[in-house]
C-alpha cells in the first residue's frame, strides 16, 4: 500500500517541522507550509492526500483554508488540530468537508490512526470517482 | 457597615419626615395664636371704651339729675319759700326719701351768709361770699365744683344755682357726697390691678384711685392730657415695667376725666388658657406626629433593608455567574496557549523516541537513561494536558444534552461509585430519599458529575470516620427539586467559604486537586438553571444544596 502524501501546515515551526520529520521517518511523503496561503501555494504545485490544518492561525486561519482547499482540491482530506476544544470550529470545520477533528496536544499514534483513516477514504473515495 | 447606613438613613428621614410636618404645624398654631390673640386684644380694647362710655354716660347722667332737680328746686321756690328754714327742711326731707346722694341743702343770699339750710351740719354764721364757688356761680348762674373739704373737713361737691327774681337774687347750694362717685368708680376697679379715677382740668383726683394717690392729690399719668376731646381714647401703656390698658374720656357736663386702667394679664387669663389649650393641642399632635413618622420609618427602613439584602444576594450570585464567564474565557486562553507548546514538547519528545529506535543511538551507555527521561516528558507533557482539556471543558460553552432524569436514581447511582471509598474509611453514607420526586429534564453526566464532585469534597473534608446524609426533595411551590449533602466533616471558614465556587481555588495538596471541581460543578448547574448554595460551620461540617428546576 502506498503511503499518504501529506501536507501539515501550521505557524508553529518547531511543531510543524518535527511532525513532518516523524511522518517522513514512517515513510510518508510530507511537506510543511507555515501559513494558510503558503499551503494553498504548495497544494497548486504539488498534489497531496492529506491536509494536517491547525485552526488558529494568523492572518488566514485553518477554516478559511479549508474552505479555499475544498474549492481547488477538493479531494484532498483534511484532518483539523487545534489547541482550543471549541466545538463550534471543530462542527463547522466538519462541515465545510474535513475529514476528522483533533484536539491538541495530539498522540502521536492517534494522528498516525486518523490518517490512516483519512487516506483510505480519499483512496475509496478517488477509486469510486 | 450596611446597618449603619441604615441607621443614619432612618434618622434623616425621621428628621425630614418630623421637620416638614411640625412646620406648618407651628406656623398654624402660632399664626392661629397670633390672629386669635389680636382679635382678643381689639375685643378688649372695644370692651374697655364701651365701658369708659357707659360709666361715663352714667356719671354724667347722675351729675344731670342733680344739677336738674337742683336748678328745679331753685325755680320751684318763691324767695319766701326759700328763706324759710322748714319749708327747705321739709322739700330735704322730701329729697332725701327717694334718694340720699345729698349731704345738705342751703340757700345763700348774695350777703354770703345763709339764708336757710337744711343738713346735719351748724353753718350758721359762715360767710360764703368770698369763697371761689359764690363768684363763679354769680357769674354764670350754675356751677358744679370739685372735690373739696370746705368749712365743714369732709370731701365733697357742690351744686349751685343762682336764682333771680325780680331784683331780689339767692343762691341754692345742694352739697353732694364726693363717695358717689367713689361708688361710681369703684364698680370698675377690677382684677388685681385694674383701677378707676376721676380728675379735674389740673389732674387732680377727684376720687380716690386704688394705686397711686388719693383724692384731691395730684396724679401722675402715663399719657399726656392737652385740653378736651370729644369721645374715648384707649391706648395700652407700660408702667413700672408692666404693659396696661388704659381708656379715658372727658365728662359732657363737667371739665372732669374718667380713666379706666385694665390690667390686660386679668383679662387675658381666658386666653391664656385657650392658648395653653393649643399648645397642648400642639403637642399632642407633635407626639402623634413623631410616633406615626418612626413607625412608618421603621416598616420602610427595614423593608428596604430587606430588599438590599435580597439585592446584594442576587448580585453576588450575579457576580459569581459574571466571574465565571470572564473566568472560562480566561482559561479557555490559557489552556489554549499552553496547549500548542505542550504540543511541541510531545512531538519532541516523540521524535527522539523515533531516534532511540536506531541502533546507533541503542549502543549509547546512557540509552536507558535518555529512554526514562523522554518517557517522563511525555508522561508530565500528558499530566498538563489533562490539566488543560479539563480547563477547556469548564470553558466550554455547549448546551447540556437535556433528558428527563430521575434524581434519586441518578443520585444513588453516583453514590454506588464511591462506595467503596467511603467504607475504607468509616464513612456511613446516609440515603434520605424524598418519595415520589418529579423528574427533572438535565444533562444526567453533567449532574452526575456535579454529584460525584460533591461528595467526594465530603469525603476528603471528613478524611476518616464520620457521615454523609444525602436527602432529596421536591419543593412543589418553586417546582424545584434538591439535593443535600450534609457532611460531618472539617467545615469552611468563613473567609474562604465565598471563594469555593471560584475556578483553581483548592484546599487540597498540589497534584491532588485541581480547584476546578466546585467551579464546573458551579457552572453545570447554573446552565441548566439552578444553583447551589452552601452553609458550612468550622468543625461540625458543611452543606451544599443542588436546587434543579423540575419538569
Amino acid at each position: 500500500m502506498e503511503q499518504a502524501r501529506i501536507l501539515v501546515v501550521d505557524d508553529e515551526r518547531d511543531y510543524n517541522e518535527t511532525i513532518v520529520k516523524r511522518l517522513r521517518r514512517r515513510g510518508f511523503e510530507a511537506e510543511t507550509a507555515l501559513s494558510g496561503p503558503e499551503a494553498l501555494e504548495l497544494l497548486g504545485r504539488k498534489s497531496f492526500d492529506v491536509a494536517l490544518l491547525d485552526i488558529m492561525m494568523p492572518g488566514m486561519d485553518g477554516i478559511e483554508v479549508l474552505r479555499e482547499l475544498k474549492k481547488r482540491t477538493p479531494e484532498v482530506e483534511v484532518i483539523l488540530l487545534t489547541g482550543h476544544a471549541s466545538v463550534e470550529s471543530g462542527v463547522l470545520g466538519m462541515s465545510i468537508g474535513a475529514n476528522s477533528y483533533l484536539l491538541k496536544p495530539v498522540d502521536f499514534d492517534e494522528l498516525l490512526a486518523a490518517i490512516g483513516q483519512a487516506y483510505e477514504r480519499k483512496r475509496l473515495s478517488g477509486g469510486g470517482a | 457597615m450596611k446597618t449603619l447606613d441604615f441607621k443614619r438613613l432612618r434618622l434623616s428621614i425621621i428628621v425630614f419626615t418630623v421637620g416638614f410636618s411640625l412646620l406648618p404645624l407651628l406656623v398654624l398654631g402660632i399664626g392661629v395664636k397670633q390672629r386669635f390673640s389680636s382679635a382678643y386684644q381689639d375685643a378688649l380694647r372695644g370692651n374697655l371704651r364701651t365701658l369708659v362710655e357707659s360709666k361715663r354716660n352714667a356719671i354724667d347722667l347722675f351729675l344731670n339729675e342733680r344739677l336738674s332737680q337742683v336748678t328745679t328746686l331753685a325755680s320751684a321756690l318763691s324767695y319766701e319759700e326759700s328763706s324759710d328754714q322748714a319749708t327747705l327742711e321739709r322739700i330735704f326731707a322730701l329729697m332725701q326719701s327717694s334718694t340720699r346722694y345729698y349731704i345738705d341743702i342751703g340757700v345763700i343770699g348774695m350777703d354770703g351768709y345763709h339764708m336757710a339750710y337744711a343738713g346735719p351740719y351748724n353753718l350758721e354764721g359762715l360767710n360764703y361770699k368770698n369763697e371761689e364757688w359764690f363768684s363763679k356761680v354769680t357769674s354764670k348762674g350754675v356751677y358744679i365744683s370739685d372735690v373739696f373739704l370746705g368749712f365743714r373737713k369732709v370731701p365733697h361737691i357742690i351744686i349751685a344755682v343762682l336764682r333771680r327774681e325780680g331784683n331780689r337774687s339767692w343762691i341754692v347750694r345742694a352739697t353732694i357726697d364726693s363717695d358717689i362717685f367713689e361708688s361710681f368708680v369703684k364698680r370698675v376697679q377690677m382684677g388685681r390691678k385694674g383701677d378707676a379715677f376721676l380728675l379735674n382740668d389740673k389732674l387732680v383726683l377727684q376720687t380716690n384711685p386704688r394705686f397711686g394717690g388719693h383724692a384731691m392729690e395730684d396724679m401722675e399719668l402715663p399719657f399726656r392730657v392737652e385740653g378736651r376731646f370729644q369721645g374715648v381714647r384707649v391706648q395700652e401703656l407700660t408702667v413700672s415695667h408692666r404693659s396696661y390698658l388704659y381708656g379715658w374720656t372727658w365728662l359732657e357736663n363737667k371739665d372732669w376725666m374718667l380713666v379706666i386702667r385694665e390690667d390686660p394679664e386679668d383679662e387675658l387669663r381666658p386666653l391664656f388658657e385657650a392658648e395653653y389649650l393649643v399648645w397642648l393641642l400642639l403637642a399632642g399632635g407633635v407626639a402623634v406626629i413623631i410616633a406615626g413618622t418612626v413607625i412608618v420609618t421603621n416598616t420602610m427602613v427595614r423593608r428596604l433593608e430587606k430588599a438590599e439584602r435580597e439585592k446584594a444576594e442576587l448580585d453576588a450570585n450575579l457576580t459569581q455567574s459574571g466571574k465565571m464567564a470572564a473566568l472560562g474565557k480566561m482559561a479557555a486562553g490559557v489552556a489554549h496557549e499552553i496547549n500548542n507548546p505542550l504540543a511541541i514538547i510531545r512531538e519532541q519528545a516523540g521524535w527522539i523516541k523515533d531516534l532511540l529506535e536506531e541502533d546507533e543511538v541503542k549502543a549509547v551507555p546512557q540509552y536507558k537513561e535518555i529512554y526514562d527521561s523522554v518517557h517522563r516528558i511525555e508522561h508530565h507533557v500528558e499530566r498538563a494536558k489533562t490539566v488543560t482539556h479539563r480547563m477547556l471543558g469548564f470553558a466550554r460553552r455547549m448546551e447540556p444534552s437535556l433528558h428527563e432524569v430521575d434524581f434519586n436514581k441518578l443520585l444513588g447511582e453516583t453514590v454506588q461509585f464511591l462506595k467503596t471509598e467511603a467504607l475504607l474509611r468509616n464513612i456511613e453514607v446516609r440515603l434520605n430519599l424524598g418519595e415520589n420526586l418529579p423528574p427533572t429534564k438535565s444533562d444526567p453526566t453533567q449532574l452526575q458529575q456535579v454529584f460525584l464532585n460533591l461528595i467526594d469534597n465530603a469525603i476528603d473534608a471528613i478524611g476518616k470516620n464520620g457521615q454523609i446524609t444525602l436527602t432529596t426533595r421536591f419543593d412543589a411551590d418553586k417546582n424545584e427539586l434538591a439535593a443535600v449533602f450534609v457532611d460531618t466533616g472539617c467545615g469552611i471558614p468563613p473567609e474562604t467559604l465565598d471563594k469555593i465556587f471560584d475556578p483553581f481555588f483548592t484546599t487540597k495538596k498540589p497534584g491532588e486537586g485541581t480547584g476546578l471541581g466546585l467551579a464546573i460543578a458551579f457552572g453545570i448547574i447554573e446552565k441548566l438553571g439552578g444553583r447551589i448554595t452552601v452553609t458550612s460551620a468550622v468543625g461540625k461540617g458543611t452543606t451544599f444544596t443542588v436546587y434543579v428546576p423540575a419538569v
